[in-house]
């Protein structure tokens, strides 16, 4: 149910009917037996993407746009939670990087919010960037720190009241993952040259061997960004269905003395997703600019082979 | 025994079993470092540093095993 989401539109309206459904349900719950029995489910409603967005004291169901048809190809872009989440963080973060390069016109170094990006993207340059892809990573450094504020910002929105995760949606995380497999590539062929970016596909053996060498050095390729996806997926999604269950606990006992404890567990855990989302978006952007320096290395050592 | 009563005992041993590894895989790693710093405080900060970031690749491994688990669970 998490790999394969089909956006049908019957599928996401029985989705946001049960979000609708649970709400209600959370709202105007008695702690007297009745009602149905505590179920997973309404739990998963609240980490998985749906039509409906939850506001203080109401609800905005999103419009449905007519499926696009591409030949056979039936794609129905309607926006969802998570995907406003998306753009919203897209916005949030192009505002933020244009008034920070703002406050640079006047001096070299600036106050406030702004000294902290620059903290940032100094960390980001020389712990991450230099170290592991040289003073040829510069040129990838947009890139990466676009990477790191995006996901970090979409990490962080998902702690507010009211916010949802889109990293906590596997689709997403796939589309940054596949963002990153095609840098890769693209860093590695721009610094060694084509022919030297297949020479090390095969891996330097003999060529009766290479029949069975490539296709196991192309399916390399794919594992890194493939756990790169899942990594960044289960972490966010995880740490709210913890969240979410230990608060659960509450409604599944059906008594308020549960409450003290569990809402004390769920602000420990709040503390470690928080530790969590900042730590994730490195790690994403630290073993993007390892893979990419793994390339940009092999050209060095080839020239110095040659030398 | 029906078969969702199955998958949920699979995903809640799976769980424990993760777990196993996991803490005793990062439990190690700790041990190294805190060992490391006592002997050369000086270096301490990037000894830190390299064990936040196996912490995380370790993890990313647990969570895939999770991931299969998540999915047992859900299953009805």
């Amino acid at each position: 149910m998490i790999f394969e989401n089909p956006i049908t539109p019957d599928t996401l309206q029985h989705v946001a009917a049960a979000v609708a459904d649970s709400a209600q349900k959370m709202i105007s719950h008695e702690a007297s037996g009745h009602g149905e029995k505590f179920n997973f489910q309404h739990l998963l409603d609240h980490v998985k993407d749906s039509r409906t967005i939850e506001l203080p004291g109401f609800h905005i169901e999103l419009p449905q746009l007519p499926p696009v048809h591409l030949g056979s190809f039936v794609l129905d872009l309607s926006p969802t939670k998570h995907v406003l989440f998306l753009l919203l963080c897209a916005l949030l973060l192009i505002l933020g990087a244009i008034s920070a390069s703002r406050a640079y016109r006047k001096t070299f170094v600036p106050h406030g919010f702004v000294n902290l990006i620059e903290m940032l993207v100094v960390f980001i340059r020389d712990e991450v960037v230099l170290p592991n892809m040289g003073p040829g990573g510069i040129k990838y450094m947009p890139y990466l720190l676009t990477t790191f504020f995006y996901i970090l910002f979409m990490n962080l929105i998902g702690l507010v009241p009211y916010g949802a995760t889109p990293t906590g949606n596997i689709m997403v995380t796939a589309g940054l993952a596949t963002v990153a497999f095609f840098m890769i590539q693209i860093s590695a062929i721009r610094s060694q040259g084509l022919k030297n970016y297949l020479m090390h596909l095969t891996g330097g053996v003999h060529w009766g061997l290479w029949i069975i060498m490539i296709p196991i050095e192309i399916l390399g390729l794919f594992t890194k960004p493939f756990a790169l996806c899942i990594r960044l997926f289960a972490n966010m999604s995880a740490g709210h269905i913890v969240i979410l269950s230990l608060i659960g606990l509450i409604f599944m006992f059906q008594s308020i003395a549960v409450a003290p404890v569990s809402v004390l567990f769920a602000l420990f855990i709040n503390m470690l997703e928080l530790f969590v989302a900042v730590l994730q978006a490195y790690i994403f952007t630290m073993l993007t600019a390892v893979f990419m320096g793994f390339g940009v290395q092999a050209a060095h050592e080839s020239h110095e082979g040659n030398h | 025994m029906g078969i969702n009563a199955i998958a949920h005992l699979a995903a809640g041993l799976g769980a424990g079993l993760i777990i196993l590894g996991a803490s005793y895989g990062i439990g190690k790693l700790a041990a190294a470092t805190m060992e490391a710093s006592g002997r050369q405080p000086e270096v301490a900060p990037q000894v830190r540093t390299a064990m936040i970031i196996s912490a995380a690749l370790i993890e990313g491994v647990t969570f895939f095993a999770l991931v299969i688990c998540m999915v047992l669970a859900i299953k009805s």
